[in-house]
């Protein structure tokens, strides 16, 4: 089934939760709404559901206006980040709940209700704990039981809040997979809220960017990662340097110099301020002393652990340039530039994405201080 | 949906949870002995002695007089009536508690501070206060008690007068046990069943009013046990007519006005013992019902 959601807004006394949004969920797909806290994708998803009503805007199930439809009869099911299991119930009375308070007219006998109970909990690998109690159960296997229940009524689509929010990283990765293959196989519509950036690109289809009751970007995990279209889903996704300077033609006036930038965007005339974004991987570091381009920096630390290392620096004091630098390099550069804490060295962006500067919004705060923080 | 052709392997975090070995017990908390020996003495002085007392002072009349004395025409009376009472009023209170307790936690409404103020009142209130006050409104000439002469309703001086006092000092119990439970019950309990298409009654049936039991129970159970120690606010309103609206606790001080000490303690261990099993099997099914949620066996 199809969703769709035309110009919701929703407002909290003066909080502002969302912000004229409306979006596409085609059908059979699995979409991620991303976004820090606080930025309207866990309201968006209980508006889709029929947990809360928007204060102007329509939602659309399968083209159909469903905004006045009571959450019972919108035939979705939902998945809560504590799982709101009952759990004065075995976990065999949790997911034959949805069945056995069916209509007297659709209720399926109880032969019935034991079949199908019996295979949703094979589907979710936990058929052997059926005469449990949810508090004897890990927080994995309760998400799965509470992920079970809601397929009991075959809901049309899927609606899960932080699904793993509240599990152990270990338990979220694996689960995280589980719910990829089991989207898999079922196809059935699903939409996912996550603050985590990794979880979203890893399991969606496609990922809704979201930041306070906006959409940023709505795109592939790919493309939003490759070609973000806002400073702050640059930000928001990996880590990042950020840059302050002003543009001087196909170049950016960085500190003491310039450096060539590839963004086409236009609205960039000359002498417009802009903000610089550089992935830690695009910055170089350069140890002959002769060099004079690029920003010059202090080696603070390096991390030499897995596939790659990490350099952390301290720029030198200029105006635009960051108090904190960070680049990755692979295991042969970082082996054959021999860095020691301490040493003086120029970086280079071998990459700049610029951006508009967002003139000392909130959302220029959070941007910077995302940033800092990756 | 036909979900059983579907093998998706289980994540191995479905390894059984490993079983909790019991350890030698190991206190990081110091002053176990000592707080517990301290309870001991304390109860014991407080509660085991006075009451063995009771009992003591009882068995000195001889098993036929105490049967005597237990089982007069009047006395089996005041039984029924007060433990009757006391169990009607409990009820009672069961019910309308719990539907205030309700309005007070779900709902948001003008002057809710107050009535939530005096939900406590018959806690702070003299009990005397609260005899006089209700003999004053529930008498033939009273507010309440004209209105309901015409109907041929009598409550003061009659068993109702005694019920309507029960039921005055009985209220805050259930309110009391049950509101801080009802306030901690998430809401996506009623989400997650409404998501599963039940309706309003069937949740609360099925999902809200499984978790409330067990405080619901010991609010009863509170209830009961201070109806039954009830003596003040009653006797104002009871009239104390023998064979009729005299409670047991009045027979004793009858008794003792009587200088009938042992007659007085011979009720009083029958009140003793039948508050003590009514208590105990309130405490069992509270018990049962609390395991059944949660901590499962």
């Amino acid at each position: 089934m199809s969703i769709k959601v035309e110009n919701i807004h929703k407002q909290f006394g003066n909080f502002v939760a969302l912000n004229n949004v409306s979006l596409d969920f085609p059908g059979g797909e699995l979409v991620a709404l991303l976004g820090p806290s606080g930025c309207g994708k866990t309201t968006l998803l209980r508006i889709i559901a029929g947990l809360e009503r928007a204060d102007s805007g329509r939602v659309l199930l399968d083209g159909e206006d469903a905004s006045d439809t009571h959450i019972r009869e919108r035939q979705v099911g939902f998945v809560f980040q504590h799982y709101a299991l009952f759990r004065h119930m075995s976990v065999f009375d949790n997911v034959a709940f949805g069945l056995r308070v069916k209509p007297r007219k659709e209720r399926p006998s109880e032969d019935v209700i034991k079949r199908k109970v019996k295979e949703l909990l094979e589907l979710v690998q936990l058929d052997w704990l059926a005469d449990r109690f949810p508090s004897q159960l890990s927080g994995g296997q309760r998400q799965r039981i509470a992920l079970a229940r809601a397929l009991a009524v075959e809901p049309k689509v899927l609606l899960l809040d932080e699904p793993f929010g509240a599990l152990d990283a270990k338990v979220r990765k694996e689960l995280r997979r589980w719910l990829r293959r089991l989207h898999d196989e079922l196809h059935i519509t699903s939409i996912f809220v996550t603050h985590d950036q990794e979880e979203a690109m890893e399991v969606s289809d496609r990922v809704v960017l979201m930041n306070h009751g906006n959409v940023e970007q709505i795109g592939s995990p790919n493309e939003v990662y490759q070609s973000p279209a806002t400073p702050f889903v640059y930000g928001f996704l990996g880590a990042v340097n950020l840059f302050h300077g002003r543009v001087d033609g196909s170049h950016v006036q960085l500190g003491e110099h310039a450096h060539p930038h590839d963004t086409t965007q236009d609205g960039l005339s000359h002498g417009a301020e802009v903000i610089a974004f550089a992935r830690p991987h695009e910055l170089q570091i350069v140890t002959d002393v002769s060099e004079t381009r690029g920003i010059g920096a202090t080696v603070s630390r390096v991390l030499s652990f897995g596939a790659s290392t990490r350099v952390e620096l301290e720029g030198d004091v200029h105006e635009g340039v960051p108090r904190h630098v960070e680049v990755e390099l692979s295991r042969e550069q970082s082996a054959s530039l021999a860095l020691a804490t301490g040493q003086r060295v120029r970086v280079l962006p071998a990459q700049l994405r610029v951006f508009p500067h967002p003139h000392k919004t909130d959302n220029n705060k959070a941007t910077a201080t995302r940033s800092t923080a990756s | 949906m036909s979900s059983a052709s579907y093998a998706i392997p289980a994540p191995p975090d479905s390894a059984a949870p490993a079983a909790r070995g019991r350890s030698k017990p190991f206190r990081v908390l110091p002053g176990f002995g000592l707080t517990l020996g301290y309870t001991l003495v304390y109860l014991s002085l407080i509660v085991l002695i006075p009451l063995g007392g009771v009992f003591l002072k009882a068995s000195g009349l001889g098993w036929e007089s105490y049967w005597n004395v237990i089982s007069a025409p009047r006395m089996v009376a005041s039984y029924k009536l007060s433990f009757g009472a006391s169990l009607l009023a409990a009820g009672i209170n069961t019910v309308f508690g719990f539907l205030l307790a309700w309005a007070l936690v779900r709902y948001d409404f003008f002057g809710k501070r107050v009535v939530d103020a005096l939900v406590d009142l018959p806690f702070a209130l003299p009990t005397a206060v609260a005899g006089i006050a209700l003999a004053t409104v529930y008498s033939p000439k009273g507010w309440i008690g004209s209105a309901l002469e015409p109907l041929g309703i009598k409550v003061a001086y009659t068993p109702l007068g005694v019920l309507v006092a029960l039921v005055f000092i009985g209220l805050p119990f259930v309110v009391r046990t049950v509101q801080p439970i009802l306030e901690d019950l998430e809401t996506e309990l009623e989400e997650a069943a409404a998501s599963l298409g039940a309706q309003r009654w069937t949740t609360f049936r099925l999902v809200i009013f499984p978790l409330l039991l067990p405080a619901i129970l010991t609010g009863f159970a509170l209830s009961f046990a201070r109806a039954v120690g009830e003596y003040g606010s009653v006797i104002f309103v009871a009239g104390n007519i023998p064979m009729v609206s005299e409670i047991t606790p009045l027979m004793i001080i009858t008794k003792l006005e009587q200088f009938d000490y042992r007659g007085a303690t011979a009720i009083a261990t029958v009140m003793l013992i039948a508050s003590f099993i009514l208590l105990f099997a309130i405490n069992g099914l509270q018990a049962w019902s609390a395991r059944r949620i949660g901590r499962a066996v």
